[in-house]
């Protein structure tokens, strides 16, 4: 179930004056199973790129291949595409429509074709997924607060039981409990699921605890793609190109600058914790065999 | 009287159901008094729903208090003969910027507001200038809206509330769509309309780095002020906000987890240097 971009382009307006070159020849493999955090200043590409992987946009020149088909051939289905790589886009809590939370999860399935006891029982995992409680089954989705909402937006696309999930800024506009509590869910459907799940993102700190591979896109191209700590320890490269990495990573610099021996390639609260007392036991230690 | 006043304010809005029957009446603002002065860089925190947007939406008279009083620049908000003074006196950013951009061209959308009130069309174009330039969005000046993204967007709302030369601006979360140069250029904006232009800042806003430059810091809950003081002194509370669903930011949690297990470090570290200078007091504890 892989995912291959092979020399992608996008040009907006090709051939006029107003043309903009969104992606810039960019290659990528998304293996199943992976949980990557795409992140970009905004501009930078990252929503086109994603609006690319389900077919929602035309790569201008270059092909994508979904389990080795290219899905830009006349016979390829790109329905099924859809369906299997879930697009949640932003605020997507402006989409829901239904009268009650259960019937807005079961309408992407229900096009499925599906038998009806069909489309409840995967509308029905869904919502479980999404980390929503029964009550809330038949309320309508507007009395919701904002967080649920998204969750139940996020439920909708599971009920298509996607093999890939991308979320374009899943936690822009929640406060941070919200953030913390849709992420830990993501997280979590992510170990149940197996499935490949893609965080787009300009916040290094909401994608650096969970995600096993960052992707940094930069002018429509692929800047920097390797593991979070990694990518963090290039903090000065993230600055050059409008981002950061999380304010611990400079906490750790700020030590180190004043000849602290710690750590640098540290990108969590927790890491920072027991770095720093594990320099202080090494100091103690140290102290007391002079 | 500063600025901003707001004595006893209560609002209340009631909730029906799809036929619109009265299904009861909820209360977003519940008895807040507030007493901003020029020149004030105050900043209000709440989670989702907790009634911050409701109270921001009351100082340049989007609502009207059920009770209590509102005085913008010491005008009644109720007094609708005051409505244009308000509304220039104190402008608005919101959160999502595709709802606030109405011009073809971006220095056009920014003369807007400045079109409207009557200004010289020569000082118009001073004003779109300035504006644009204290956002970084001069040289898109020509460019569509439409084209940019959203946080050139929002800096363009940003710039078209600067260029009414308003006493007093609020704004309500205008950096949540916003990647972190985004953010930072956004609040050295603020930060400098507030400092070199002594305009009052009203920052409403989920992130905590941002709220340590302010004056004042309100923290919102149920519609009442829960917390209220200067960052170090709300920052203190790292358990008391999480309670509140919100955050402090990480150089302060580190500080706090690391007092917790023994270290000898005070409660409501803002910064990284002072983190590193009770780092360097703990060090020498040894």
């Amino acid at each position: 179930m892989s995912i291959i971009l092979d020399k992608v382009s996008h040009i907006y307006e090709a051939g006029t004056t107003m043309s903009v070159t969104a992606l810039d020849n960019v290659s990528l493999v998304i293996p199943d199973g992976q949980f990557i955090g795409l992140i970009g200043h905004t501009g930078s590409g990252k929503s086109t790129l994603v609006q690319h992987l389900n077919g929602l946009l035309k790569a201008t020149s270059g092909s994508i291949y979904f389990n080795g088909e290219d899905i830009d051939a006349e016979d390829f289905d790109k329905k099924r595409l859809r369906s299997k790589v879930g697009l949640v886009f932003q605020y997507p809590e402006y989409q829901l429509f239904e009268a009650d939370v259960f019937s807005d999860v079961c309408f992407g399935p229900k096009n499925l074709g599906l038998t009806p006891k069909e489309v409840e029982l995967r509308a029905y995992e869904a919502l479980k997924l999404a980390g929503i409680e029964d009550e809330y089954f038949y309320q309508s989705p507007f009395d919701l607060s904002g967080g649920q909402k998204r969750r139940v937006a996020i439920a909708g696309v599971l009920a298509m039981k996607p093999d890939v999930l991308i979320l374009d800024e899943p936690t822009a506009g929640l406060d941070p409990m919200g953030r913390d509590e849709i992420l830990e869910q993501i997280s979590k459907l992510k170990k149940e699921t197996g499935i490949t799940v893609m965080l787009v993102s300009h916040s290094m700190d909401d994608v650096a605890k969970y995600v096993d591979r960052i992707i940094v896109m930069n002018r429509g191209g692929v800047m920097l793609d390797d593991e979070p700590a990694k990518i963090f320890k290039q903090y000065e490269r993230l600055e050059e190109v409008g981002l950061a990495a999380p304010q611990v990573t400079y906490i750790m610099k700020a030590l180190h600058d004043r000849g602290y021996d710690v750590r640098l390639d540290i990108n969590t609260i927790d890491e920072a914790k027991k770095e720093i007392m594990s320099y202080f036991s090494r100091l103690a230690a140290a102290k007391r065999r002079r | 009287m500063g600025v901003i006043k707001v004595k006893d304010l209560i609002f209340e809005y009631i909730r029906r159901d799809e036929e619109g029957n009265v299904e009861g009446i909820t209360t977003a603002v519940d008895d807040v008094s507030l007493d901003i002065n020029q020149g004030d860089f105050v900043s209000i925190l709440g989670h989702n729903g907790s009634g911050k947007s409701t109270l921001a939406k009351h100082l340049n008279a989007i609502l009207y208090p059920t009770e209590g009083t509102v005085w913008v620049d010491g005008k009644d908000t109720k007094k609708d003969e005051y409505l244009w003074d308000i509304r220039q006196t104190a402008g608005m950013v919101f959160q999502n910027p595709d709802n606030q951009i109405i011009g073809q061209v971006v220095e056009e959308d920014v003369g807007f507001g400045p079109e409207n009130m009557g200004v010289p069309t020569k000082e118009i174009w001073e004003r779109v200038e300035e504006s644009l330039k204290a956002v970084g969005m001069y040289e898109f000046r020509k460019h569509s809206p439409n084209k940019l993204s959203g946080g050139q967007k929002q800096r363009v709302s940003i710039a078209g509330v600067i260029a009414m030369h308003p006493k007093c601006i609020i704004l309500d979360e205008p950096t949540a769509m916003l990647d972190p140069k985004g953010r930072k250029e956004v609040i050295r904006a603020v930060r400098a309309l507030n400092d070199v232009e002594k305009i009052t800042i009203i920052l409403i806003t989920h992130y905590m780095e941002e709220v340590i430059y302010s004056d004042k810091v309100y923290v919102m809950d149920k519609g009442k002020v829960a917390l209220q003081g200067t960052p170090r002194e709300i920052f203190s509370q790292v358990e008391r906000l999480r309670k509140l669903r919100l955050d402090v930011p990480q150089v302060t949690l580190l500080a706090h987890e690391l007092k917790q297990e023994g270290f000898p470090i005070p409660e409501g570290i803002l910064t990284k240097e002072e983190f590193a200078e009770a780092i360097d007091r703990c060090a020498d504890m040894l």
